[in-house]
């Protein structure tokens, strides 16, 4: 019964695809399954925006959106219509064919990052032996959108917002590959399925989730908040500082368009969360063996839903970076951290993975953690400023 | 320590959140439509003419000085005096305009027409919900539709139009005073015919 349950997407798939001719399954099946994630994710970034509207509202003592359908949760629809009957302009002096490809080229290896998660037992399009590889390569294409965006429109907010954009999603590349390599290191795996199984509770009833561990946990915010930082989100989001650069390199970008940027950044934000949750959350496996009885895709939605929720709180929270802060905190502090914890996962795994572990390698994480963060703050002294010509 | 002010500042968020729910002291939105914020005595948006007694255009206080007109700093005021005078609340001949028109799409709402006027005859209105479906039309408002009733000011600007009533009233005492005292005056010099 539960297996059922837990299958069921899975043998639908199967079914439906035993009716057709041998040659094409494997073509339908990648079609289907994508057309199912897009449209999954596609209404979850529907809602998404709704809640999150709807949350920053709450957080500042406000209403938010309240109108449209039962408590304004089909605002997203009405927004929808609104982007699609919109006028799409183009600049005269933009470069066209650039300009047209840009949004497409941002969404499409956004897409392409789903292939390789998975969303429940048996439930992944690719099981690639390389796939968090692969994830991190198509994930990395975007930033080659993001410019193409910022070139092509002439405008020079535009540009600042692609440089701004390609500065810092670079920069927080490298920790965000850097801290899922102790996972790595302990599954001996890059397969995300076998990353997930190995997670399982396996034959105890407590699950072996890589946030469970010192290094792990540390990790784990070291990836969430270079995830941020590539979702262009706040506390990160200076590519498309309003006060500033007007909107970055969406600038000039309306209509459809637009959506489709939103859309993209939506997208990659969940396909990022997505990854957090199967690296370090222990993907669609239950906590403890005895909720095991719970659809495991269930577990990977409401994991994925806990994340949104901190990456909405955190959005509602923070104000915006300074540049230098921005890239101070990326070099000086976590990529150093990200590093430092790769020598302690080798430490972690020689002294059995135990309570000894915890004993030896949590206070070096903290101590770690408590000097690097006085290296990058604790230095810096508030004093008065003075002006030359303004004062007196 | 690093991360400090992070983990402060989303307690507060989180309690706001939460607050939000169950106490409805924090929250300020008012939902327009349906609910609205009592009227202020002060705000102001386009001028409108007060006339007296029930005939809108028979009641104008305007006397078509063209002060309001020449003042106006954007120049949406437009008035044509009439030929023939009639008499004002004071029985003085005095003219009306034939023509008083406001280009509302040009009126700032700065409220100088109200300041000059001599004759307390323009006032500005709280109306606010003006917009319509039709993007051009009626925004050149004739003195028909620009002619309010005083017990309209009353309402609107009730401390305000209370000290003009009640000046305009005492000028009219006055003035039937003196005329009964002139009349007196007349009746006790012209001596009683034999
Ligand atoms: S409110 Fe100001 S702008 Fe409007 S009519 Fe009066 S003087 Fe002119
Ligand atoms: S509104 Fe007042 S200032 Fe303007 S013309 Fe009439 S009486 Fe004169």
């Amino acid at each position: 019964m539960f297996q059922a349950i837990d299958q069921i997407f899975v043998n639908l798939l199967r079914g439906f695809l035993g009716h057709l001719p041998e040659p094409i399954r494997p073509w339908a099946g990648l079609v289907i399954s994508l057309g199912a994630i897009l449209g999954t994710f596609g209404l979850l970034f529907g809602l998404t925006t709704v809640c999150e509207r709807k949350a920053i509202a709450r957080m500042q003592n406000r209403l938010g959106p309240n109108r449209v359908g039962p408590y304004g949760f089909l605002q997203f629809i009405a927004d929808g219509i609104k982007s699609l009957t919109k006028e799409d302009i183009v600049p005269r002096s933009a470069d066209k064919v650039v300009h047209f490809i840009a949004p497409l080229a941002l969404l499409v290896p956004v897409v392409l990052t789903y292939l390789v998660l998975p969303f429940g037992r048996n439930m992944v399009v690719l099981d690639l032996d390389a796939g968090l590889l692969f994830y991190f390569a198509a994930g990395a294409s975007t930033e080659l959108a993001v410019f193409m965006a910022g070139w092509s429109s002439r405008n020079k907010y535009s540009l600042l917002g692609a440089m701004r954009a390609i500065a810092q999603m670079l920069s927080y590349e490298l920790p965000f590959i850097l801290s899922t390599i102790g996972v790595v290191m302990v599954t001996g795996s890059l397969s995300t399925v076998r990353i997930v199984e190995a997670q399982g509770p396996g034959d105890g009833w407590l699950a072996h989730w890589n946030v469970f561990t010192p290094w792990g946990f540390a990790a784990f915010f070291l990836f969430l908040i270079a995830a941020f930082a590539e979702a262009n989100r706040s506390p990160f989001d200076l590519p498309e500082g309003e006060s500033e650069i007007v909107a970055g390199y969406f600038l000039e970008y309306s209509g459809f368009k637009f959506a489709l940027f939103f859309m993209a950044e939506y997208l990659g934000m969940f396909s990022s969360s997505a990854l957090a949750v199967t690296l370090f959350l222990g993907g669609w496996t239950a906590p403890v063996s005895f909720l095991g009885f719970v659809p495991s895709w269930l577990w990977f939605f409401l994991k994925l839903g806990v994340l949104m929720a901190l990456f909405i709180w955190v959005r509602g929270t923070t104000p915006r970076l300074r540049m230098d802060q921005l890239m101070d905190f990326a070099w000086k502090f976590m990529l150093p951290l990200a590093l430092f914890l790769i020598p302690v996962v080798v430490l972690w795994d020689r002294v059995g993975r135990g309570w000894v572990g915890w004993v030896l390698c949590g206070p070096i994480v903290a101590a770690a953690y408590v000097w690097l963060g006085r290296a990058l703050v604790g230095r810096r002294r508030i004093q008065l400023r003075t002006y030359r010509y303004a004062s007196g | 320590m690093l991360g400090s002010g992070i983990i402060k500042g989303l307690a507060e968020t989180g309690r706001n959140f939460v607050g939000s729910y169950f106490d409805p002291e924090r929250m300020t939105t008012v939902e327009y439509p349906e609910q609205r914020l009592a009227p202020k005595e002060n705000t102001r948006q386009f001028p409108f003419l007060v006339f007296d007694g029930e005939a809108a255009l028979a009641g104008l206080r305007c006397v078509a000085c063209q002060i309001c007109e020449k003042e106006c700093p954007p120049q949406c005021i437009y008035i044509e005096k009439s030929r023939e005078k009639k008499p004002d609340h004071l029985g003085k001949p005095q003219f009306h305009p034939a023509i008083f028109d406001i280009d509302i799409s040009v009126c700032m709402s700065c409220q100088i027409c109200v300041e000059v006027c001599p004759f307390d005859a323009i006032k500005m209105d709280t109306e606010f919900e003006l917009s319509t479906s039709d993007r051009f039309g009626g925004l050149l408002m004739h003195k028909d539709l620009l002619a309010r009733p005083n017990s309209h000011f009353l309402k609107v600007h009730p401390t305000d139009a209370g000290v003009i009533d009640a000046r305009r009233a005492e000028e009219r005492a006055r003035l039937e005073a003196k005329a009964r005292l002139d009349s007196e005056a007349k009746a006790k010099e012209a001596p009683p015919a034999a």
